[in-house]
């Protein structure tokens, strides 16, 4: 028998049976709705379970005179959603947020660069970048004020000072995990300087660059929160300055529902940022496919 | 233009000039304080289109040997002489880009050496072709097979224009059946294509297999102690009786050489 022939059997039993049976094709609908479900029904009766809880804790009655109960935060947040005030907080917000994230991106991956092609400038920064990344921001505060007086200035300066260290670090990590065999086999097909990092060593620290914008994102986000409750902007309410408001009113059912308001924008992005790493690893065969989705 | 004329003629026929020339190399490293040699005044030739097969134990330097012709590093002493000639290296494992398709990963050893956008695309399917990979170009690495993505692996080092093939122990990590058709396969395309192949390995039947030539290497440091030449009358087959002849030699060769060792 030809050769070629006995390949091209071996080739198609190795790749295994395709995927034709029923119910792989079907109703796709019906299936995308089944995965959802099996993927929501935890998260909801985690959320169920902390609603429970509180709720119980304001039957006995501890801290009468201010904890409400789930009831009345609930119904306070419905109402807050009904007003303009709460989506035009939410809008400046994330207009600063986005705004100190790029910049952080920006700068935080110039620097991944540079720290990670030049050896001295490694041996000079490497620490401090690490250093940087365990400093609470909101000591940076005192500093950004003074310096740019309190603004929006000093509220981005916060965030990059807080997200940057981690997409530098994320990236010199990807930098330096590259596999010493794929970077061999780069160099035997002449891939050299620039051509080297754009075809091999970036695309090979992306997942590790990722997981570094990742960590960003929640030092920027925990920056900017801080920020707006110590940086009073005149004429443009953040959330936090809400929760400032509702601090000074002893509102507790309005302060909570701001809390539940910055919480499922945090883990609303955070999700983002998920997807993007399980499609980056699926693409590149690091995720079991046996797992769930 | 001009460049690409030589070549052209260089490579048309078999001659008996060598396309690797090998004198005296050695290569140590330094490992602390201790100096391995890994090779010790190595003098070897693969004439062009010859299939140079080398074998030896562990610690022979084998991998050491191809790097240095490959010049990803350089030799402590001696020299190293391919006349110019592009040389591909392939390994044990398929070190393809796992972000890229199969096409892709073939098409960016084209794009290193600068070949135009248009010419790419009909260059890397006739490579995949040569290499029967038809059809499978936009699977990525994890979803071929062993063998398929070996051969993906040969099909970016012919797409880097090698007259020279590097192989160390290309298909080590491979079921035998599937090795054995991969040999076809080589064989095929080294005779095609007019290559010279310098192949690594420790399995002493490949080696009586695919060789023109086998070159026995001793271990710790690697030096040069036989050269079998095996005449090409027709085509081999790994359970051939000459095939089975030539491997016992060859391992008792390498087991004299071990036993050297053991005392």
């Amino acid at each position: 028998m030809a050769v070629d022939q006995v390949l091209q059997g071996l080739d198609n039993l190795e790749l295994g049976p395709r995927s034709t049976g029923p119910g792989a094709s079907g109703d796709r609908a019906a299936r995308l709705a089944r995965k959802t479900l099996a993927a929501a029904w935890p998260k909801l009766l985690a959320v169920a379970l902390v609603l429970l809880v509180w709720q119980v804790v304001h039957l006995t009655g501890w801290k009468k005179l201010v904890l409400a109960g789930p009831g009345t935060v609930l119904s306070d947040l419905w109402q807050l959603a009904q007003h303009g005030q709460l989506w035009a907080a939410i809008g400046v917000t994330m207009k600063r947020a986005l705004i100190g994230y790029v910049l952080a991106l920006i700068i935080g991956s110039v620097i991944g660069v540079l720290v990670a092609r030049i050896p001295p400038l490694r041996a000079a920064l490497g620490s401090i970048i690490t250093g940087l990344q365990t400093m609470p921001s909101i000591a940076w505060y005192p500093f950004a004020i003074i310096l740019f007086s309190a603004g929006t200035q000093a509220i981005l300066f916060v965030m990059v000072m807080g997200a940057a260290p981690s997409i530098a670090n994320g990236l010199i990590t990807g930098v330096d995990y590259t596999p010493p065999l794929l970077l061999r086999a780069g160099r035997t097909m002449g891939l050299t300087g620039l051509a080297l990092y754009r075809y091999l060593i970036l695309p090979a620290s992306l997942p590790a660059y990722v997981a570094g914008m990742k960590q960003g994102w929640a030092f920027a986000w925990r920056s900017l929160m801080a920020g707006e409750l110590v940086v009073t902007i005149v004429g443009a309410p953040g959330l936090g300055v809400l929760l400032n408001t509702n601090q000074s009113l002893q509102d507790f059912a309005g302060a909570t529902s701001i809390i539940i308001v910055i919480l499922i924008i945090g883990i609303v992005v955070d999700l983002v940022f998920t997807k993007a790493d399980t499609a980056l690893r699926r693409r590149r065969g690091l995720l079991d496919p046996s797992l769930p989705a | 233009m001009r460049v690409s004329d030589e070549r052209s003629t260089r490579v048309s026929g078999r001659t008996d000039a060598p396309a690797v020339l090998l004198t005296g190399v050695s290569k140590a490293y330094r490992t602390g304080r201790a100096e391995l040699l890994a090779l010790d005044q190595v003098s070897l030739t693969a004439r062009d289109g010859e299939f140079v097969c080398i074998i030896g134990a562990s610690g022979c330097g084998k991998s050491t040997l191809l790097n240095l012709v490959a010049g990803l590093d350089k030799p402590t002493a001696g020299q190293i002489d391919t006349g110019g000639r592009n040389v591909g290296l392939m390994f044990q494992e398929p070190a393809l880009f796992p972000w890229l398709t199969a096409a892709r990963n073939v098409e960016l050893a084209l794009r290193a050496r600068g070949v135009p956008r248009a010419e790419r695309r009909s260059q890397t399917a006739e490579l995949l072709a040569t290499v029967r990979l038809t059809g499978f170009g936009d699977k990525r690495p994890h979803e071929l097979s062993g063998g398929m993505r070996q051969r993906v692996a040969l099909a970016r080092a012919l797409a880097q224009h090698a007259d020279v093939l590097l192989m160390d122990e290309p298909f080590g990590a491979l079921d035998a059946m599937t090795r054995d058709l991969l040999h076809e396969e080589l064989e095929r395309i080294w005779a095609e294509r007019t290559l010279t192949v310098l192949f690594v390995t420790h399995n002493v039947r490949e080696a009586a297999r695919l060789g023109d030539r086998v070159i026995v290497l001793s271990s710790r440091p690697g030096r040069v102690i036989a050269e079998y030449d095996i005449s090409r009358r027709g085509p081999r087959r790994i359970d051939s009786p000459e095939v089975a002849n030539m491997a016992a030699i060859l391992t008792d060769r390498l087991r004299e050489e071990m036993g050297r060792h053991g005392s």
